[in-house]
C-alpha cells in the first residue's frame, strides 16, 4: 500500500493544475548562479510562447546577477526534468511539451562570476 | 485509653503501582481490538505490555505538585522581566528575529505534540505508557502556554509576534515545522513515537533547545532563559520515554527493527530539514553567538548522536540513512537558507539583513573550507546592490519541497555550486523535492505526501490567485513593520530611542 493506513486510502493532491484557473506552474532555475536561492515558480498560461517566458518574466528575475546582460539566450543549453533538451521559442508551452510543474534549467558555460568553481 | 495509630503512608513503589498499573482492567464486553484499534495496523508486535519500564515512575499527584511549583517560580521571573523593561537588556533588537521564528514555527510544535501525546496515551494499551504520554502530552501544552507567555512581553513593543497563530498556519517558512508535526500526527501510535518521542525529543532536541536556550542567555533575554529551566526537567523525562519507548519496540519482537529502522532515517531527514531554520538563527540571528552551527553539530550530533547509535546497535540498528548527506551540508545550510530568507524577506514576519563585515569575518573563521569561497562574493554582491538603492528582492518566489516543504534551497551533497534537482511522477503528478532523503521519504508513502499544502503553490491558487498583497493581509503580515531588511525598520529604531533613554540623558 502506498501508505500506512487501517483501510484503503486515497490521497487527493492539493496542487493539480485544475486549481490554478487556467494557468499552470512552471519551475525554472540557473544553473551555478545560487544568487537566486531556490528554483523560480512561475505560474503562467500554457498558450504563453516560450519565447514570451524567457524574454518576460525569467529575464526579468535574473536581472540581479552580474551575469544577467551576458547571457545570450540562443546558445543556452537546456535540461527539462533534469534532460537536455531543445526548446522551440515560437511554440507554445504546450507544444513545447512543458506540462504543469515541469522545471527547466538552462546552463550558460563559462558565465559564472559568482560561483566559486567546484 | 485508645491510642490513635497514624496510617502508614504508602511507599513509592507500592503508590506507583496503585496509581497507574492498577488503573488498567482486562476488558469484558468488547473485545481489546476493538478498545485500541490503531495499535496494530503499522505492523508492530508487542508481546507483554507489562513489560514497558518507567524509570521515572511518576504519579499524577506529585506530578501536579512540582509542575505547581515551577510554574511559580516561571511567573515570579518573566513579571519581574516585564515589569523592569527587561527587553531593554538584549544585547541588540536583531536577537528578536531568532526569538519570532521560534514563536512562529517552534512553540506551535509544542502544542502539536501535546495533541499528539493525548492521543497516543489513548491508543496504546499499556497503562504504564498510557500515564507517561499523558504526563507528556500536559507538559507539552504547558510548554506552549508558558513560551507564549513569555515572549507575549515582547508583543507590547516589537513588530513580527501579533499574529504567530496566523504565521504558524498560512505563512512559507514554518510550514516545515509544521508539516513535520502534521506528518507524525497523523501515522500511528508506534511511528509517533518515533517520530517525536525518540527522533525530536531524543536526537534532535539539544540541537534545536540547547543553543536556543544558551543563545537566550548570551543575549539577555531572561524571559526565554527562564523557559528553558523550567522546561528542562521535563526534557529530561520525555529523552527517556521515546528512549525506552524504542527499546521496548525492539525488544519485544525480531520483525519490528526494520519497521523501526525505516522510521529512524525518515525522522532524522525530516528533523534535520527543521534545523535548518535553527542554524540560521544561531549563524546569522544572534547578535551575541554562542557557537557556530558546525560545533554544535559536533557536539549534540556527532557526539551525543554517535554514542547513541553505537548503544542501540546491539539490536541492530544502523545510524539514519541520511546521516551522510546531513554532514555534508553541515558547513553550507545555514548560508544557503539565510540567503533565501534575505531575499524574500519581503514575506517574513521577522527582519533579517546583510551580514556586516565582522559578522562575515566570524562566518570565515567559523567556516573556513565554506564561506569565503562560496557565500561571501553572493552576501558582497548584495551589499553592493543595497548600497547602490537598488536592494536585491527576490520576486520569483521559490520551488518548495513537496517532503519537507522547504524551499529547494540546498545543493547536491557533493556539488555546492548545484541546486539539487530531485523530481519524480506519481500517478502522472509532478512531484519535485530538495534532496534524496525527502524523496524517499514521499515514494515511500506517496499518497500522503500528495495531498502536502504547500504555501508557494498555493498562493497562486483561490482565493489569492497570485496577489501578494491580498496573500500579506491573509497572513496577517503588516508590511512596512513586520517584515523586511532590520537596517531602517521600525524594531530598529524604537530599540535604538528606548535604549537610549534608559541609558543617557539625551
Amino acid at each position: 500500500m502506498a501508505v500506512a493506513a487501517i483501510k484503503e486510502y486515497v490521497g487527493v493532491p492539493r496542487d493539480l493544475v485544475a486549481n490554478f484557473n487556467g494557468k499552470q506552474l512552471v519551475y525554472a532555475s540557473w544553473d551555478r548562479h545560487l544568487l537566486f536561492a531556490a528554483p523560480f515558480l512561475l505560474c503562467v498560461p500554457p498558450e504563453m510562447p516560450f519565447g514570451e517566458l524567457v524574454n518576460g518574466p525569467l529575464s526579468m528575475l535574473v536581472q540581479a546577477d552580474p551575469d544577467a546582460a551576458a547571457i545570450d539566450w540562443s546558445t543556452v543549453e537546456w535540461l527539462k526534468a533534469n534532460q537536455p533538451w531543445t526548446p522551440d521559442f515560437s511554440l507554445s508551452l504546450a507544444a513545447n511539451g512543458i506540462g504543469h510543474k515541469a522545471q527547466l534549467r538552462f546552463r550558460t558555460a563559462g558565465v559564472n562570476t559568482l560561483s566559486a568553481k567546484a | 485509653m485508645d491510642m490513635k495509630v497514624a496510617k502508614k503512608k504508602l511507599g513509592t513503589k507500592e503508590k506507583y503501582r496503585l496509581m497507574t498499573r492498577d488503573l488498567g482492567w482486562e476488558t469484558t464486553y468488547q473485545t481489546k481490538e476493538d478498545v485500541f484499534p490503531y495499535v496494530g495496523y503499522e505492523g508492530i508486535k508487542i508481546h507483554d505490555w507489562d513489560k514497558w519500564e518507567d524509570p521515572f515512575r511518576l504519579t499524577m499527584d506529585s506530578y501536579w505538585k512540582y509542575q505547581a511549583e515551577k510554574e511559580r517560580k516561571f511567573y515570579a521571573i518573566i513579571d519581574a522581566h516585564a515589569q523592569n523593561n527587561g527587553h531593554l537588556n538584549l544585547t541588540d533588537a536583531r536577537y528578536l528575529s531568532a526569538l519570532k521564528i521560534f514563536l512562529q514555527a517552534i512553540s506551535p510544535g509544542e502544542y502539536a505534540a501535546h495533541k499528539g501525546f493525548a492521543r497516543v496515551g489513548r491508543e496504546f494499551p499499556g497503562v504504564g505508557t498510557q500515564v507517561a504520554c499523558q504526563m507528556q502530552a500536559i507538559d507539552e501544552i504547558r510548554h506552549a502556554q508558558t513560551q507564549i507567555h513569555a515572549m507575549s512581553n515582547y508583543n507590547r513593543y516589537y513588530n513580527g509576534f501579533h499574529a504567530f497563530a496566523d504565521t504558524r498556519d498560512r505563512i512559507w517558512y514554518t510550514s516545515v515545522a509544521r508539516s513535520f508535526f502534521d506528518d507524525s500526527m497523523s501515522a500511528g501510535p508506534f511511528e509517533f513515537m518515533i517520530a517525536i518521542g525518540f527522533s525530536f525529543e531524543y536526537v534532535l532536541t539539544n540541537l534545536l533547545f540547547v543553543p536556543f536556550m544558551s543563545g537566550a542567555a548570551y543575549n539577555g533575554d531572561m524571559a526565554t532563559v527562564t523557559f528553558g529551566f523550567s522546561a528542562q526537567s521535563d526534557e529530561a523525562r520525555h529523552m527517556t520515554l521515546g528512549l525506552e519507548c524504542i527499546k521496548f519496540m525492539l525488544e519485544q519482537d525480531p520483525d519490528n527493527l526494520p519497521i523501526v529502522q525505516e522510521w529512524i532515517d525518515k525522522w532524522f531527514w525530516r528533523g534535520f530539514r527543521v534545523l535548518g531554520l535553527v542554524s540560521t538563527m544561531m549563524d546569522y540571528m544572534l547578535p551575541k553567538r554562542v557557537m557556530s552551527w558546525r560545533e554544535a553539530w559536533e557536539i549534540y550530533g556527532v557526539e551525543n548522536g554517535g554514542a547513541l547509535f553505537k548503544d542501540l546497535a546491539r539490536y541492530g540498528i544502523k545510524p539514519p540513512k541520511g546521516w551522510d548527506d546531513a554532514e555534508k551540508a553541515i558547513d553550507h545550510m545555514s548560508h544557503q537558507f539565510m540567503l533565501g530568507l534575505y531575499q524574500w524577506s519581503f514575506g517574513t514576519a521577522f527582519h533579517s539583513w546583510i551580514p556586516s563585515e565582522d559578522d562575515m569575518d566570524w562566518l570565515s573563521a567559523k567556516y573556513p573550507e565554506t564561506f569565503d569561497k562560496y557565500y561571501r562574493p553572493r552576501w558582497k554582491h548584495i551589499k553592493k546592490l543595497a548600497d547602490a538603492g537598488t536592494p536585491f528582492k527576490n520576486y520569483g518566489l521559490a520551488k518548495l519541497c513537496q517532503t519537507c516543504q522547504l524551499p529547494c534551497v540546498f545543493t547536491e551533497p557533493d556539488d555546492p555550486t548545484l541546486t539539487c534537482h530531485r523530481e519524480t511522477v506519481y500517478k502522472d503528478e509532478t512531484y519535485h523535492f530538495c534532496s534524496d532523503g525527502c524523496q524517499h521519504i514521499f515514494e515511500h508513502e506517496p499518497e500522503k505526501y500528495v495531498q502536502a499544502w504547500l504555501p508557494m503553490p498555493q498562493l497562486f491558487q483561490d482565493p489569492i490567485q497570485g496577489d501578494l498583497g491580498e496573500w500579506m493581509k491573509w497572513v496577517s503580515l503588516i508590511d512596512g513593520k513586520d517584515n523586511g531588511d532590520y537596517a531602517g525598520s521600525e524594531d530598529q529604531k524604537n530599540f535604538e530611542t528606548w535604549r537610549g533613554m534608559a541609558t543617557s540623558n539625551q
